[in-house]
């Protein structure tokens, strides 16, 4: 089981784009992964965002198409939303809310860990 | 004894986690592990860029990856697309888009594409991200 961690907001830097190519990719050669998002990493899961306005392409519209890569551990930190006063009904894909001590447990399970910060 | 797997998302000059890598993959050999593989991601891409000139009294820490890869025989892996993205480009990509003059990637530096990553993180005991 691969881990990727993705704990920064989807356009300043790019993280987000990128830890996405590594996930498709990975799907592509059969591997269970299990995706987190903490930090400002819950910002890039945010519905109807509108990046075309940066002129940055919506990566984070391919997130609904993970499922179909056979990408279904996605993992979101409670606190994380919390802290950044967003709601669960605010994201854009079906994913588990997970505390801080289920992160833990989870993260420890993967044999490998990628973190895109 | 272990075989490492190394990530470097770090570039070469703005922090300290690619050279944490050299010395940690210098010191793993040395000691006796193996180190199956290393592979640039991310802002990492930049360390295969042989247009880096630094003054001679500082670090040139492309020369040192040179040579790591040249004397241990181990594949520097850079991935194709984030290194294009980044100004990162190899004699083949020159070839195929006539807009570039020039390459900055030579081996020991070698253009893969994001499949070599997964092969190395499964044949290695551990994958160490820097």
């Amino acid at each position: 089981m691969i881990g990727v961690i993705n704990s920064s907001s989807p356009y300043g830097n790019q993280s987000g784009q990128e830890s996405l190519d590594f996930v498709l990719a990975a799907s592509n050669f059969a591997q269970d992964i299990s995706l987190f998002f903490v930090d400002d990493g819950v910002f890039q899961l945010i519905e109807k965002q509108t990046p075309e306005q940066i002129e940055h392409k919506n990566f984070p519209k391919t997130f609904a198409a993970l499922g179909f890569y056979d990408v279904e551990n996605i993992y979101v930190c409670a606190e994380s939303l919390t802290l950044r006063n967003l709601s669960y009904e605010a994201l854009c894909i079906e994913s588990t809310l997970v505390s801080d001590s289920e992160l833990r447990t989870l993260l420890s399970e993967c044999d490998t860990l990628l973190r895109f910060g | 004894m272990a075989s490492f797997s190394i990530v470097v998302t770090s570039p070469p000059l703005d922090s300290q986690g690619a050279y944490s890598a050299y010395r940690f993959i210098d010191a793993a050999i040395k000691t006796g592990h193996t180190v199956s593989g290393v592979f640039f991601y991310q802002a990492g891409v930049l360390n295969g860029s042989f247009f880096q000139s630094v003054l001679s009294d500082e670090l040139d820490l492309a020369k040192k990856w040179q040579s790591l890869g040249e004397q241990f025989e181990i594949p520097l892996q850079v991935c194709v697309t984030a290194a294009n993205r980044r100004g990162i480009l190899s004699s083949e990509d020159v070839r195929e888009n006539k807009d570039f003059a020039d390459f900055n990637l030579k081996p020991p530096f070698i253009s893969v594409g994001l499949g070599e990553l997964i092969t190395q993180i499964n044949q290695a005991d551990r994958t160490i991200q820097f």
